[in-house]
């Protein structure tokens, strides 16, 4: 992977949001139990943060994907995992089958809006009954003339209750499961879109989550991602891009932390020198550093292979699933060297602690990832076996 | 890392050499307790196996490093640990610092006959009293007249009874420890060199390892490999070398080995379904397997990271920490789900789960390679902390 001057440029402007705009206000959000997602992401939008890889038609910067990895990377310098989620969600899940699929009147409408950071985008797969097996999510969407009515419930969405739209997938067909689904642009302010509740989390908790039903929700047939029918397909493809972000965003924030218990151990004295000193501490950290060199390896070798048109959804699950891995070691092994200062709820050590535990969980669980895995190894039993 | 057809074509030469040459004979190798070196390293030299990344003028390939890397992978195709190793202290350890510093004449007499095969070549670093820990070695080199005589020991020397030169390190001044070293050629034919026994090791059973005395050995003064007194900065930048190829020699090793229980557990009925049925088995095998692509991913990027002109001690240092630990790792898995199978003295994993327990001990114990890593990391101790 050779990075380019453009690659640094990235960098250092999303910095220096995060510094101006974003970690001076985080522990304020994170009390608050939310972040203000249109004011971010309008400074990101502003800055063309918000469509690195999408088409410059709808104000993207058409770069390759690379760029958009880096974002994801850089993103790790934000103080908690519940902001970086959200503008994932954004970029990378949400948006990329509109971008790829979506009709030039949609991609007006709602495309170019989110680049720009004006509206807040969410994606609608996972129901109370389905999420990580994608095929047997229940809500429906019925064509009455010229409209899809919807009707069912989603579960677990982020940025749900501040979103202006959100990336539907319903079964719009009776067909066998991963042939009758589609993705729907859903306007939020849509008649019969009720947010039930907001999710009270463990960790990520500046980020909203919510639960939400629709009863009755008409949107225009016009609104359908590409093909009807499709909707799982591109899903599939769209999960390729989140679970290599899930796996890059995780890096920073584990050098972060690590950079960090380096400082706090070397400060706190115990029976009369450094705590850092102790070689079982310093090896442990050594050991932490090179395991996060592995899952950043092995990001960035799927992108290099992403962008030479390989299939790497072998490589983006298997990141996926050592990033969900490392980042609950690495928390956990930190948190201790902390001592009782890393068990305050304010500490860094205790929010990177409640926040990872997501990782192995959204996005597809480690056990999906292994399925997956298991399933390009050719060692995935028969149904009847399993 | 991008590889072209000539890597391609590598990979499949040393794979055809490995089928009719090596993987053949393994076995009684294993029994016999010693491979014939110079039989076969004269078949890969005439294959021109031997000297990829060195000068075309003393018969090598002048390719880069990356094709020496490749060499090391390919090499995982052999049943067992000895060749591999034995092969690699003759392209990668003994052989990288007179290929860079030594002058002509000295590369024509033992560089050109080591690349084609004719000689072997062993590498005279560790002592009973210095493995990792090399500055303290204690073998002299006095200069008397136009000769160094040479005086102490080597130990834990591969290939050992069947080489025909050294590649010596030893202290030839009385300055700093970092400072007062040379590597020098030493025939292994010379009067007072004496092989005191072949070493009766846990695994790697096919390889000749020796301990040697040398007592008052004259060599001539230039046989000094570049400039005397530089012998330890030459150590340690061929040990970089040595970690990328352990790094690299333990991808196939470790696939090898998951693929033979793949398809052991795949044919093993328990409970009327095959082994490998269980999720608990095919789940751990993926999850190995995810951290061989990880391993491969770090090993790559080191590749390229060297190949751009960048030190890379942090992370060589790092693959080899990695490939010591999940060689063991994936060798004790495996095991268990071959059963009695599996604990029977020629199974192919119980080999590699002898073989690969050196990994963490050789070409520096993991140990060593933490403390590097603290030391990059700048937090290892004062020494007076320590």
């Amino acid at each position: 992977m050779q990075f380019t001057q453009e690659h640094e440029e990235i960098r250092r402007t999303l910095r220096a949001i995060i510094d101006k705009d974003i970690n001076p206000h985080v522990d304020q959000w994170e009390e608050e139990g939310i972040f203000p997602a249109h004011r971010v992401f309008k400074k990101l939008g502003d800055a063309g943060l918000l469509g690195i890889n999408k088409p410059a038609e709808y104000g993207g910067m058409a770069l390759d994907y690379s760029y958009a990895m880096v974002m994801a990377e850089e993103l790790g310098h934000i103080r908690c995992g519940s902001v970086p989620m959200a503008i994932g969600v954004q970029t990378d899940m949400a948006t990329p089958a509109l971008a790829r699929y979506g009709s030039d009147e949609l991609r007006r409408e709602f495309l170019a809006p989110s680049i720009a950071g004006d509206y807040v985008a969410c994606l609608g797969v996972s129901e109370t009954g389905a999420g990580s097996d994608v095929a047997s999510l229940k809500t429906t969407a019925r064509r009455i003339g010229g409209d899809w009515v919807i009707n069912g419930g989603k579960m677990w969405t982020t940025n749900g209750t501040q979103a202006d739209w959100m990336c539907l997938l319903a079964n719009t067909g009776e067909g066998p499961v991963h042939k009758n689904k589609s993705l729907i642009c859903l306007p939020m302010k849509t008649a019969g879109v009720q947010i039930v509740k907001k999710l009270d989390k463990l960790g990520m908790r500046s980020s909203d989550t919510a639960q939400i039903f629709f009863d009755n929700v008409k949107v225009p047939v016009r609104h359908t991602i590409g093909q009807e029918g499709m909707g799982f397909v591109y899903q599939m493809q769209q999960f390729q891009e989140e679970r290599l972000w899930g796996a890059i965003s995780a890096v920073v924030g584990m050098e972060r932390l690590i950079d960090e218990t380096v400082e706090y151990t070397r400060e706190r004295k115990v029976f009369g020198r450094p705590l850092l000193d102790n070689q079982v501490i310093h090896f442990k950290l050594a050991e932490f550093r090179t395991e996060v060199e592995l899952v950043r390896s092995l990001c960035y070798r799927a992108c290099e292979e992403y962008l030479d048109g390989q299939d790497v959804t072998t490589l983006a699950s298997m990141a996926k699933l050592k990033a969900g891995r490392m980042v609950r070691l690495v928390t956990d092994g930190c948190l201790q060297y902390w001592g009782g200062a890393g068990y305050l709820w304010e500490s860094p050590t205790a929010r990177a602690f409640r926040d990872s535990r997501l990782a192995s969980i959204g996005g597809g669980a480690d056990e999906v990832m292994l399925q997956i895995i298991s399933k390009m190894m050719g060692t995935l039993p028969r149904l009847e076996n399993r | 890392m991008k590889f072209t057809p000539e890597h391609e074509a590598l990979r499949q030469t040393w794979k055809t050499l490995i089928d009719r040459e090596v993987n053949p004979h393994v076995d009684q190798w294993e029994k016999e307790g010693q491979f014939p070196a110079h039989e076969l390293f004269k078949k890969m030299g005439d294959a021109g196996l031997l000297g990829v990344d060195k000068p075309v003028e003393f018969g090598g390939s002048g390719l880069d490093f990356s094709y020496a890397m490749i060499c090391s992978e390919s090499l995982g195709l052999v049943n067992g640990g000895s060749i591999p190793m034995a092969t690699g202290v003759q392209i990668s350890m003994a052989t990288p610092a007179l290929a860079r510093y030594g002058s002509d004449e000295l590369r024509r007499e033992f560089l050109a006959p080591s690349i084609s095969g004719d000689y072997v070549a062993c590498l005279g670093v560790s002592e009973t009293g210095a493995g990792s820990d090399v500055a303290s070695i204690k073998t002299t080199a006095r200069r008397v007249g136009g000769d160094w005589v040479i005086n102490g020991g080597k130990m834990w020397t591969t290939n050992g009874a069947q080489a025909d030169w050294m590649c010596l390190l030893a202290n030839t001044g009385d300055g700093p420890v970092h400072k007062n070293k040379s590597l020098i050629v030493v025939p292994m034919k010379n009067k007072g060199i004496s092989i005191v026994k072949k070493l009766n090791k846990l695994g790697m059973r096919a390889s000749d390892t020796v301990q040697t005395f040398l007592d008052e050995v004259k060599v001539p003064v230039r046989y000094t490999i570049g400039q005397p007194g530089s012998g330890f900065i030459y150590q340690m930048q061929q040990f970089q070398e040595e970690r990328l190829w352990a790094g690299a020699g333990t991808l196939m090793g470790c696939e090898r080995i998951i693929n033979a229980t793949i398809d052991y557990t795949r044919e093993r009925q328990v409970f009327g379904r095959p082994l490998l049925d269980n999720q608990v088995v095919h789940f751990r095998l993926a999850e190995l397997k995810s951290e061989v692509e990880a391993l491969r991913a770090l090993v790559y990027r080191a590749c390229e990271e060297y190949l751009a002109g960048k030190d890379v001690t942090m992370l060589a240092s790092m693959a080899k920490l990695k490939a010591g630990r999940l060689r063991r790792e994936v060798s004790d898995a495996c095991l268990q789900y071959w059963g009695g199978a599996g604990y029977l003295w020629d199974s192919p994993v119980a080999r590699s789960y002898r073989d690969g327990r050196l990994g963490s001990i050789g070409g520096g114990a993991d140990e060593v390679m933490l403390q590097i890593i603290s030391k990059l990391m700048g937090t290892m101790p004062r020494l007076g902390n320590r």
